[in-house]
């Protein structure tokens, strides 16, 4: 009875999939995203008419939900309430998910010649345990953007090496600007400085070992990385008060000139443009070396496209998924009056763009050491949250830094 | 009593002629024990559901480690092991204290406000009500009002401090000032709460005693503390407990201004716990509810007192 | 009356007295001033600097304007309508009958089942989210309105039946026992004979629930997500990240999440009085 009933539930389930395949999709496609900034929203909204258009069985019913809300949203909802596609974040950033079996193993996907071939870069990226988990759909350089007018006003070169680099900024200062400015309201921030100061001290591997536990924080070489930082800090680089802003609420310091650049994602180019400063106001350059025997090494966030285990329309995620990354989509998203970032197909091409074009090449042929994601990314949650909180407060005094540094070192203890 | 009149009906007058089944009967005898029954049948059910259950849940994930996703994992005592050795821990709860305390200037304030407006002016009942408005706007919008007032680039507290040659002050980015800055944008609607319920306090303030007092030569200060403000007890109890409860349940202010910044100087047991259980990099929710239970045990003193008040008075009526 | 009436003292001290209230009442009111009046300012004037100038122009029709016609404002009001007014139902309506039966019967365990409600309305909210939040996943209502309503209304039972209990204690019990000799059902003493005159403890209980719940905003986080089911209170915070560092909406946003409660008070201010001097908990 049991045998017979597993066998003709089988034939079903074969000819329902058989159908599936060649039919139109239907149903409806739920999607969750986190894009919710005025552009990114924008492209994201276009994504789903553009893809509900092409299907017209299928209806698209699009959430965007406040990027910082749902990052602890997301929980709730993929055990609850998922949906059929969901944003998120590469690398570490997906192992709680990935290890409760929410996210559903898309290596299928990934075996298609189309995405192998094109998205072969990224691929490490999304991979945990040996499988894939999702697809990128942007990803973005971080560095130094910085006011070409004042520099060019004070008579200064983008820095190749450290000391250039503290020269230029006291000259900054003694004009009586910030160097840099910086919101450390919500801690990331923060953790950019850590990471580039950290990779150009100790590399790349460096930084996936600390991030991975691996290397207690009282280390002699996490200090220098603290030393080198506190040089800038006690030459009064950075604006005042930088612990009471978001990085949006940092922004208007650079744009009125108060501050001379800003260390940070592409994605801050689009609203200091839209704040009025033009092509020759703004430039891009790459962090200098500080170690001269390290390689260069950058962080280059990725984010992503998944799809939850308990979606109710696979089939027509997995062809969103398809759709999201196809060349010509990445190519139009990406591109600079979009979301203004590097597409994640290697057919695409990247817009041309001051910002973008820099981006690319910095990061396809001189980023050597390795292309790392990010601090909060590469680290688990909870060390880097106390990290992130112990760099904001280094920031502000300098000094506490040995009391900080046993506390992230005893965190370190108890995490891994 | 017009309704008096509407009420009895059909079935509930003494009839002997009408026949009764004995079930009937068994329910009438019964209707004092039953009809409570039912009437509280509803609420408790409700209550003991979504409030008393979930206390006890709480007090059992405690020994648990679980982030929400996989399976709970009894670790027994380690939570509150950690709990003694963990920094924000103690800070959160030395910040609890700063709240009660501080938190408590709402009473002798509203008590102020309320003696300044206890007059017969014209449009008095108006400048009543506005300087009570505080009160009913929600604390995210107190928050966020307050966070401008502050804020170390625009805040009109700077702007003032400046016209007396002060400042400038990053109020929410210094951690030793950040705690008191938030306790001030809480004391402004709970002020308000205080001098309301003494507003009415003093409408019922018995006027021949006062009278009387007068003649005894008593006025001013002497008057307040030894013939009015004893008046005023009942008003000063529930103005005590909502303070209490307040203090202890700040929370939204502080998620609002400073989500628990700078470097978590901010902090407080009931913003903390959320933040391990619910934020973005948190989900320790064993560990989570551990905070959450110590809280409780803190309320739960208060709560005692107050229930034993309440009983006090209790027995004296019916 | 204490203090001594103002009309018994000299001239002088009353006229001081009558400026002295209104300047008063703006310092006291002078964050919130503040806001307004961000709230109809143009954007140029926070990019220029001018933040407590005269506002350059008015520009209040079209940053009220961008708030309800522009953003997701109007659907976190109606949401915080959706949630606000079926917990006052829900919660007026358990505790009238819970502080019925506590009020007018002896029974035992009486005083005990009301001392658990007035300790359950006490407790910090934190030792119920974890369970309640996993409850509400279980049920299928995480992010609904209708899960915030049902846990709302169990939490205010615990408050409203203090204060209906002690209201209905102080009703004069003569009449319901006049109604028991006449032989009248429970359930008609209940409806025919206590119920109208609860009517004022409804009124003053509904305003405050209802600026309770309307205000809430830690259980909108808990237990909701998204422009589909969120509060106002919740909504606003993902308005504002919408518009960082735009204060004029921001603040124009705020006053428009601000202002139902604000008029329920005014238009029911005799009530809400009432209600929060009969010992209400916030």
């Amino acid at each position: 009875m049991n045998t017979l009933k597993g066998t003709v539930a089988g034939i079903a389930l074969s000819l329902g999939l058989a159908t599936a395949a060649q039919a139109e999709l239907s149903g409806t496609l739920k999607i969750f995203s986190d894009m919710s900034n005025p552009a990114p929203r924008a492209v994201m909204e276009q994504m789903a008419a553009e893809f509900d258009a092409m299907h017209p069985d299928l209806a698209v019913e699009l959430t965007v939900i406040d990027r910082e809300a749902y990052k602890t949203q997301i929980r709730n909802f993929l055990s609850a309430n998922p949906p059929d596609v969901a944003n998120w974040y590469a690398a570490n950033r997906m192992r709680p998910y990935v290890s409760a079996g929410l996210f559903e193993d898309i290596s299928d996907l990934w075996n298609e010649p189309e995405i192998a071939d094109a998205l072969a870069s990224t691929k490490g990226a999304m991979t945990l345990d040996g499988k894939q988990w999702g697809v990128p759909y942007t990803y973005y350089q971080w560095g130094v953007y910085y006011r070409e007018d004042v520099y060019k006003e004070l008579g200064l070169e983008e820095p190749g090496d450290w000391d250039t680099f503290k020269a230029n900024c006291q000259k900054i200062l003694d004009s009586g600007r910030k160097c840099f400015t910086i919101g450390t309201k919500f801690l990331w921030t923060a953790g950019g400085w850590f990471d580039y100061l950290n990779m150009r001290t100790n590399g790349y591997d460096f930084h996936m070992a600390l991030t991975n536990g691996e290397i207690s924080w009282t280390d002699d070489r996490v200090k220098q990385t603290f030393a080198n930082w506190r040089e800038l800090i006690d030459m009064g680089a950075f604006i005042d008060n930088h612990q009471s802003y978001s990085w949006q609420e940092a922004l208007p310091f650079m744009v009125k000139g108060e501050a001379a650049a800003y260390l940070m994602g592409n994605f801050a180019v689009a609203p200091l443009r839209e704040a009025g400063l033009g092509t020759d106001q703004l430039d891009f350059y790459q962090f200098p070396a500080i170690n001269p025997d390290v390689e260069l090494a950058e962080d280059a966030p990725t984010d992503t496209f998944h799809i939850p285990s308990g979606a109710q329309n696979k089939e027509a995620a997995r062809e969103f998924l398809r759709f999201v990354v196809s060349a010509d989509n990445q190519t139009k998203i990406n591109s600079g009056d979009a979301l203004g970032q590097l597409p994640v197909n290697s057919n695409s091409s990247v817009d041309d763009d001051e910002m973008l074009n820099q981006g690319f090449a910095m990061l396809s042929s001189n980023s050597p050491g390795g292309i790392a994601q990010f601090f909060d990314r590469d680290a688990p949650a909870e060390m880097a949250s106390v990290a992130m909180e112990g760099f904001q407060e280094f920031m502000v005094f300098p000094d506490n830094l040995e009391d900080i540094l046993n506390r992230l070192e005893k965190a370190r203890e108890r995490v891994y | 009593m017009a309704q008096m009149r509407l009420a009895p009906g059909n079935g509930s007058t003494p009839d002997p002629t009408s026949h009764r089944g004995p079930q009937d009967s068994w329910l009438r005898r019964n209707r004092q024990t039953l009809a409570p029954l039912l009437f509280l049948a509803p609420g408790v059910i409700f209550f003991l559901f979504y409030v008393i259950f979930p206390i006890l849940q709480s007090f059992n994930l405690s020994f648990y480690r679980w982030d929400g996703l996989g399976e709970p994992q009894f670790i027994g005592m380690e939570n509150y092991r950690e709990l003694l050795d963990d920094r924000a821990f103690e800070v959160s709860l030395w910040n609890n204290l700063k709240w009660l305390l501080l938190y408590l200037l709402a009473i002798p304030a509203g008590l102020f406000i309320a003696l300044f407006l206890n007059q017969t002016v014209t449009g008095i009942r108006l400048y009543k009500s506005l300087f009570f408005f505080p009160f009913v706007i929600s604390q995210v919008v107190v928050g966020l009002v307050f966070s401008w007032f502050y804020d170390p680039t625009f805040g009109l507290l700077n702007q003032v401090l400046g016209w007396v040659g002060l400042g400038p002050l990053n109020v929410l980015g210094d951690p030793t000032l950040v705690t008191y800055g938030i306790i001030a944008a809480g004391l402004w609607p709970q002020t308000a709460y205080c001098m309301i319920l003494y507003l009415t306090g003093l409408n019922a303030v018995d006027p021949e005693q006062v009278e009387a007092a007068r003649l005894d030569g008593a006025k001013g200060a002497k008057m307040l503390w030894y013939v009015i403000i004893p008046q005023l007890r009942p008003a000063t109890f529930v103005a005590f407990v909502v303070t209490i409860i307040g203090a202890l349940r700040s929370f939204d202010l502080i998620s609002i201004m400073t989500n628990g910044g700078p470097f978590g100087s901010s902090r407080v047991l009931s913003f903390y716990m959320f933040e391990k259980a619910l934020s973005e990099y948190g989900f320790r929710m064993g560990y989570g509810a551990a905070i959450a239970v110590v809280l409780f045990l803190i309320m739960l003193c208060f709560i005692a007192y107050f229930l034993w008040s309440m009983y006090q008075d209790d027995k004296g009526g019916r | 009356m204490f203090p001594k009436p103002i009309q018994n003292s000299s001239r002088a001290w009353q006229t001081t007295y009558q400026a002295l209230v209104p300047v008063a009442l703006i310092m006291w009111l002078l964050p919130l001033i503040a806001v307004a009046i961000f709230s109809i300012k143009p954007e140029a004037d926070f990019t220029t600097g001018n933040y407590w100038g005269i506002p350059s122009s008015f520009e209040g029709a079209s940053n009220y304007g961008r708030v309800f016609f522009g953003s997701d404002m109007p659907r976190y009001l109606l949401n915080s309508v959706l949630i606000t007014v079926p917990t006052v139902i829900g919660a007026v309506a358990l505790s009238c009958m819970t502080g019925f039966a506590l009020g007018v019967y002896k029974f035992r365990g009486n005083l005990l089942l009301f001392f658990m409600f007035v300790a359950g309305n006490f407790v910090p909210f934190q030792i119920l989210m974890v369970p309640v939040r996993d409850l509400t996943l279980d049920m299928g209502l995480y992010n609904t309105k209708t899960g915030l309503v049902l846990f709302h209304i169990a939490f205010q039972t615990g408050f409203c039946t203090l204060f209906m209990r002690n209201f209905i204690r102080a009703l004069p019990f003569e009449l319901i026992e006049a109604a028991r000799v006449e032989g009248v059902a429970e359930w008609r003493i209940f409806w025919f004979v206590v119920l109208p005159l609860m009517k004022p403890a409804i009124a003053a209980l509904s305003v405050l629930i209802f600026t309770f719940i309307w205000n809430d905003y830690f259980w909108a986080v808990v237990l909701t997500q998204g422009a589909e089911s969120q509060p106002v209170t919740a909504g606003i915070t993902s308005f504002n990240a919408q518009y960082r560092a735009a204060y004029h909406l921001m603040s124009a946003g705020s006053i428009v999440a601000a202002l139902p409660p604000v008029a329920m008070f005014f238009l029911m201010q005799r009530h809400f009085i009432a209600g929060l001097t009969l010992g209400a908990v916030k």
